[in-house]
């Protein structure tokens, strides 16, 4: 792999789990990233180094789910699906793991490439709670991380893991959610269609799965995107958005 | 990468319509309410509490205070032991401050005859201004000076918010939003500021249900007029700590009213106007902390009880002098004023109301703090002089006028049901941008404020009650 290509790191996470302060710690970018409800959610995108390869770190709108209730949760879930990126780190509030472990959940279901950052380990540990990682490393099939970004605890371990990762080094086996028996009928009846139609470029399960959920809008947004990757307008894209990045 | 090629949008149509077959709204539930459950497992074996004893308290207090069986019954005492409190409290303040404007009024008196001021003169400043802004003061400062600053150490610890997760569930059953909760908790603020707030409620349907029924709590503009007159007329029959509980009883059973009517007109709309199915939120639990006792007390004093009382003596003074000035301008051989009571009178009785009564409620439009304090100028503005030194003699303007605790019980419930005040209204159309419905913000809880007077009224006096 040529030490030019920048891998793309998008960081997903609740509000207020100290994924922008990860952002700029990493990237020493110190600009601050709004949480806007509005039509447009802009994203920071900033790059780090590490080893001899570049980074490009995606900050995505903090989201408690990624159904699409809201353009935050479209914006962020979006990118997770269309865009692709090597690695998701999905940043969690150590001291509320139950509130915030079910967003890593829902992007375990997108793609296997997750590693999970549990962030205010610090904080955690001055309230008494214990965080045992390597049971929920066995039982969601995915690094899973210690570290405070306040005090920069645990960066070169989650560096390191990124590396590993893009390298293809450690092998990701994100176990199968299960539903309820109804729910896994309808979803057998419903997902070999949407791999026939979609083939392995997005997870046809987490796809049919959202269609069951009532989701067109998604189906509409595939449908778009996969008529203009046919019509080669997927370069152009690109290359704009690479002009984009040039002038951070 | 090369995809399949052939891919026509007809082939994802019949898919799309294959999955709607299949779609159920459990399924998002239960979608969830699985990966809920996963992470609570997961939680479960992943982590340790060691020694937090804080989180540990929360955790026992919030399975109490949000407990389905004891969470309601414990909102209803804690309102109850703080209106307990508060009239109980308020009662010998208040006659000590009545008796002594009562006092101060003797020396104005003999200070305008040793000037040898014209009537008039000493009846538009001593007779209407000075006794009407001072009754004001000596019947609402007492009851607000405890009040707030009560409800604002509640606030402080941490409780309202279990207040709203309790009313979720029923909010969700009558199909409206959860967080509306949280809105009527602000409208027991102030209902303008409380319209505002719906602004957390993404879905227009479930924010237009939410702005139309908020009204139905009763602000700090209302909460003087309720515990007044439910502290004066409400079990008469009984005395010391007794009278004071079941006037307490009394409130609470408004404001519970106020509540039910709030559900009642949700649940009608968002099956009719208002059609849908409520969405899903998440509603944070903050831990609860000990009150900073001193601040908040001082801080709900100026804030809330002090400007509160301004903003009535600010209203009620000119409201004084002007509702004296109309009472005593004569057209024909009757007053101003009395044209307009005799006119809005007949309509009023059949409420269980007056015509002084609906008039200050009209006067009362741009805020509700007034609408006592015009009630009693336009009463004493006509009746006979008497001393007030106490409050017992304030009851006694009351009685003077034919109220009976029905009466009482009518004003509490029409000045709860009734339209909002102004600047409310003005809110909810910059709100919703629409003339349609700011008028169905207003003539909602106008028709129901008629109605409910009108039945209690009726039944009430065929069943020979009063």
């Amino acid at each position: 792999m040529a030490t030019k290509q920048a891998y793309r790191i998008a960081l997903a996470g609740n509000p207020n789990t100290g994924k922008s302060t990860l952002f700029n710690a990493l990237t020493g970018l110190k600009q601050h990233t709004g949480n806007w409800a509005g039509k447009t959610v802009s994203m920071a995108e900033g790059i780090v180094r590490h080893k001899d390869k570049e980074y490009r770190l995606i900050d995505l709108p903090g989201t408690y789910s990624l159904f699409s209730n809201s353009t935050d949760e479209e914006v962020a879930r979006n990118y997770i699906i269309f865009e692709k990126p090597d690695v998701t780190l999905v940043i969690l509030d150590a001291t509320s793991l139950e509130r915030n472990l079910n967003l890593a959940l829902q992007v375990l279901e997108m793609t296997p490439n997750v590693i999970v950052c549990i962030n205010l380990i610090d904080e955690a540990k001055k309230r008494g709670i214990v965080v045992n990682e390597g049971l929920l490393m066995r039982e969601l099939g995915v690094p899973v991380i210690k570290m405070s970004a306040r005090n920069k605890i645990g960066f070169s371990i989650l560096l390191d893991t990124i590396d590993r990762m893009v390298k293809g080094e450690i092998s990701v086996r994100p176990v199968p959610f299960i539903y309820n028996e109804e729910t896994e009928r309808k979803l057998e009846q419903i997902e070999p269609e949407v791999r026939k139609l979609v083939g392995d470029e997005f997870p046809a399960r987490w796809i049919a799965l959202r269609l069951l959920d009532g989701d067109t809008s998604l189906l509409r947004e595939i449908e778009k995107r996969m008529l203009q990757k046919e019509d080669k307008e997927w370069n152009s894209i690109e290359a704009s958005q690479t002009n984009r990045l040039e002038n951070f | 990468m090369e995809l399949n090629r052939g891919i026509t949008n007809q082939s994802f149509r019949e898919l799309l319509t294959r999955a709607e077959g299949l779609s159920t709204s459990e399924l998002r539930d239960e979608v969830v309410h699985s990966l809920y459950q996963k992470s609570q497992q997961l939680c479960e074996r992943a982590v340790t509490f060691s020694k937090s004893k804080e989180d540990k308290r929360t955790e026992k207090l919030d399975a109490i205070f949000t407990s389905p069986i004891w969470g309601f019954p414990i909102m209803l005492t804690m309102l109850g032991i703080i209106f307990y409190l508060t009239i109980a409290g308020a009662n010998v303040p208040s006659s000590m401050l009545a008796s002594f404007f009562g006092w101060l009024e003797n020396y104005l008196t003999m200070g305008f005859q040793a000037i040898n001021a014209p009537d008039w003169l000493h009846g538009v400043i001593v007779l209407g201004l000075y006794r009407g802004t001072t009754w004001v003061i000596s019947v609402m400062l007492p009851p607000m000076a405890i009040f707030f600053p009560t409800f604002a150490l509640l606030e402080n610890y941490g409780y309202l918010p279990r207040v709203a997760f309790n009313m979720d569930r029923l909010f969700k059953k009558v199909g409206a939003h959860g967080k509306q909760s949280l809105t009527m908790a602000m409208g027991f603020g102030c209902n303008a500021a409380a319209v505002l707030s719906t602004r957390i409620i993404e879905s227009p349907r479930e924010r237009m249900l939410a702005i139309l029924t908020n009204n139905f709590v009763p602000c700090n503009g209302r909460w003087g007029t309720l515990i007044v007159l439910a502290s004066l007329f409400m079990a008469a029959g009984l005395t010391g700590g007794m009278k004071t509980l079941v006037s307490s009883a009394v409130i609470v059973g408004i404001v519970v009213f106020g509540i039910f009517v709030t559900f009642a007109v949700s649940w009608v709309l968002s099956k009719t106007a208002l059609k849908g199915v409520p969405t899903h939120y998440t509603l944070e639990l903050p831990p609860y902390r000990r009150p900073k006792i001193f601040d908040t007390v001082i801080r709900a004093s100026l804030n809330k009880s002090w400007a509160v009382l301004v903003r009535a003596v600010k209203i009620a003074a000119p409201a004084g002098i002007l509702t004296w000035v109309f009472a005593n301008i004569m057209v024909g051989d009757t007053s101003i004023l009395m044209h307009a009571v005799n006119f809005l009178d007949p309509f009023a009785q059949t409420l269980g109301l007056d015509g002084y009564i609906l008039l200050a409620f009209i006067l009362g439009l741009p805020a509700n703090e007034v609408v006592l304090p015009i009630l009693l100028m336009g009463y004493l503005s006509t009746g006979s002089l008497i001393e007030v030194d106490n409050l017992t003699d304030l009851k006694q303007i009351f009685l003077d006028q034919g109220w009976t605790w029905l009466t009482a019980l009518n004003v509490m419930l029409f000045s709860l049901l009734h339209y909002p005040c102004g600047t409310t209204l003005v809110n909810i159309y910059k709100e919703t941008k629409s003339k349609k419905w700011t008028l169905m913000a207003f003539l909602i809880p106008t028709l129901i404020a008629l109605l409910v007077t009108f039945s209690i009224n009726q039944i009430v006096t065929a069943f020979g009650w009063v």
